[in-house]
């Protein structure tokens, strides 16, 4: 298996300010096996969301870089499809047509137009959604419109399926059945995922391997932690595995103790994020 | 056990609902119709007592009563005129048919009616020329707000320019544009007169500024997350504007269209007044020109269907919206 996948190596990223370049995210190197599900944990503002934009192609790394198959990351592409936390589906389109949009984009010389209908519903398929392929996203509930944005990210058949806090705006429930969703489809396709989470369980149930954040400013890779866990893994077996809990208080710790955001170190965050915007707006 | 053996016992909330059920209609009867009809009425109240108090050099100002009288005066002269021409062409017939019968095989030239244009026929003209004017201005203005939302190097090459053009006055374009189409325009195409083509570019190039402005930014403010999904796609420009940018553009364009038309058929009736051009504008002056006791009563008929005509141009612009527009749930007004 190839242990350089993707590698991250020396990333760092400055915003321009008024006061001069801020940096946000400095030092972040990782290596990246195919097929592997990383997650990135840390507390709000440290520049997770960064690191997976920079993998994306949606920022330039300022220092240090990114390679795919070797080759340097330089823009956007549909071989890093990205699952945004507002599932960002076009609301003029349907299900399917979102879906196909992308499809038409990524393999509109390689398929025929059945060929493309087909794979656009195997892909609806994988996340349950066929059900639902001809409504438009505002008749659609959040957890069915992430759903979906899955679906359009599974089709482009992405090399690294980047996820951005991609549950974090659901309710508990919706969220255990899309992560039970997500475990099922990576087993099958073998997809190799980084996910930005806030959440400590989720991050463990998921991830071969957790990358713990340190607060920003200059934010970087604290630790990272194997998660030894067999698949399939079944969330109330493992509320009784030692594994499963040893890693999530290791997580818990370097959350809350190492790295907790109290007193100045919440405040560092919020100029991060603040200057991120300003630099996006 | 049967249904029916149970007694129906209401329940304390089915009444009271079917109450306010039957209490809503009326009130959306009263609030739908009702209200407009006492503003209206009170209105023209206000309007019939005022006109008494107000003496011009052409006789008391017409109250409402002597405008509906003067808009019943305006359809006779339509109904007459048109009875004229229908005249006019059966005893062109008649001569043809006498012509004929003494030369015959010779050529007989018909001859067009050319009778005084009615009011009927100025309102038609001015609803064509706004329309000519107002689809010239967007077929414009769309493009180049697209390309003006999309390109900040290209906005900021050409803004100062709309800015400094946009608040001049349609009364000031007029002399500039009738001498350039006089200049420009010489062999006259049939059914294209100069003085329609004079009127539909001044309407355009007033028009043009709130649909190139509400494209603009549009175009400039569709969702971060949305360009991000084109960009990871990587969308070529085109699908890119077909596919994302203008449908989340499109209710902001409306809006800007709806603008622009209002805007267009205001400068048309000044254009109208201001160049002699056929319309409403010049039916307007030349009964101010004439100067009868009846003018102003019917100077007051132009008014209103001005009014009204901007009024239909405005919804007919909304019902266009609901058609194209995607979000069939979304509040227009």
């Amino acid at each position: 298996m190839n242990a350089n996948y993707l590698e991250l190596s020396q990333v760092a990223i400055d915003f321009p300010t008024p006061q001069g370049p801020f940096t946000a995210v400095t030092d972040v190197n990782l290596k990246i096996r195919k097929g592997e599900f990383v997650s990135f944990i840390g507390h709000s503002g440290c520049g997770k969301s960064t690191v997976l934009n920079i993998v994306a192609g949606l920022h330039r790394a300022t220092r240090g870089g990114v390679l795919l198959e070797d080759k340097e990351v330089v823009e956007p592409g549909p071989d890093r499809a990205v699952v945004f936390q507002n599932h960002s589906l076009l609301p003029w389109l349907t299900a399917h047509q979102n879906v196909e949009l992308a499809v038409q984009q990524v393999f509109g010389r390689k398929k025929s137009k059945a060929e493309m209908r087909e794979w656009i519903e195997h892909n609806l398929a994988l996340v349950k959604m066929t059900h639902a392929r001809d409504k438009r996203p505002d008749e659609l509930s959040g957890g069915m419109k992430q759903r979906v944005g899955i679906a359009r990210a599974l089709a482009m058949q992405p090399k690294v399926l980047l996820m951005d806090e991609p549950f974090g705006a659901l309710d508990a429930l919706t969220r255990a059945h899309l992560q039970e969703s997500l475990m099922e489809i990576q087993a099958d396709l073998g997809n190799t995922i980084i996910m930005i989470t806030h959440d400590v369980d989720e991050a463990v149930l998921l991830s071969d391997r957790i990358v713990m954040m340190t607060n920003g400013p200059a934010a970087t890779i604290g630790a990272v932690l194997e998660v030894r866990l067999p698949r399939p893994r079944h969330r109330v077996q493992l509320a009784d595995d030692p594994e499963f809990n040893r890693c999530r208080s290791e997580v818990l710790h370097f959350l809350y103790e190492r790295h907790g955001s109290g007193g100045e170190a919440s405040a560092a965050p919020a100029t991060a994020s603040a200057a991120r915007r300003l630099r996006v707006v | 056990m049967s249904a029916s053996a149970q007694p129906v016992v209401p329940t304390a909330a089915a009444p009271a609902v079917a109450k306010s059920d039957r209490a809503a209609v009326p009130l959306a009867v009263a609030r739908g119709i009702l209200l407009p009809v006492i503003g209206i009425v009170m209105f023209l109240a206000l309007w019939h007592a005022v006109s008494y108090a107000i003496q011009t050099s052409l006789g008391k100002l017409p109250g409402p009563l002597e405008v509906w009288e003067q808009s019943g005066n305006l359809y006779q002269e339509y109904r007459a005129e048109g009875a004229r021409e229908v005249e006019f062409y059966r005893q062109q017939v008649e001569r043809k048919a006498e012509f004929l019968a003494q030369n015959p095989g010779e050529p007989f030239v018909m001859l067009p009616y050319t009778g005084t244009p009615t009011f009927f026929d100025q309102v038609l003209t001015s609803i064509k020329t706004v329309a000519t004017g107002f689809l010239l201005g967007i077929v414009i203005a769309i493009p180049l707000g697209i390309v003006c939302g999309l390109s900040a190097q290209f906005y900021a090459a050409i803004n100062p320019l709309v800015q400094v053009l946009r608040p001049v006055s349609p009364l000031a374009w007029l002399p500039i544009v009738t001498m350039t189409v006089s200049a420009v325009y010489i062999t006259q195409v049939p059914g294209l007169p100069k003085s329609f083509v004079i009127s539909a570019f001044t309407v355009m190039l007033c028009c043009l500024w709130p649909t190139l402005i509400n494209t603009t930014i549009g175009v400039s403010s569709v969702s971060r997350d949305l360009v991000n999904v084109a960009r990871v796609l990587r969308l070529g420009w085109f699908t890119n504007v077909r596919r994302i940018v203008l449908p989340s553009a499109l209710p902001m364009i409306f809006a800007g269209m709806r603008v622009s038309l209002g805007i267009g058929w205001m400068v048309l009736i000044a254009t109208e007044m201001l160049a002699q051009n056929p319309g409403l504008g010049k039916f307007i002056w030349d009964e101010f020109q004439n100067g009868s006791s009846q003018s102003l009563a019917r100077i007051m008929v132009a008014v209103v269907v001005i009014g009204i005509v901007g009024f239909v141009l405005d919804r007919l612009m909304l019902m266009a919206q609901r058609r194209v527009g995607w979000d069939k749930n979304a509040v227009l007004r």
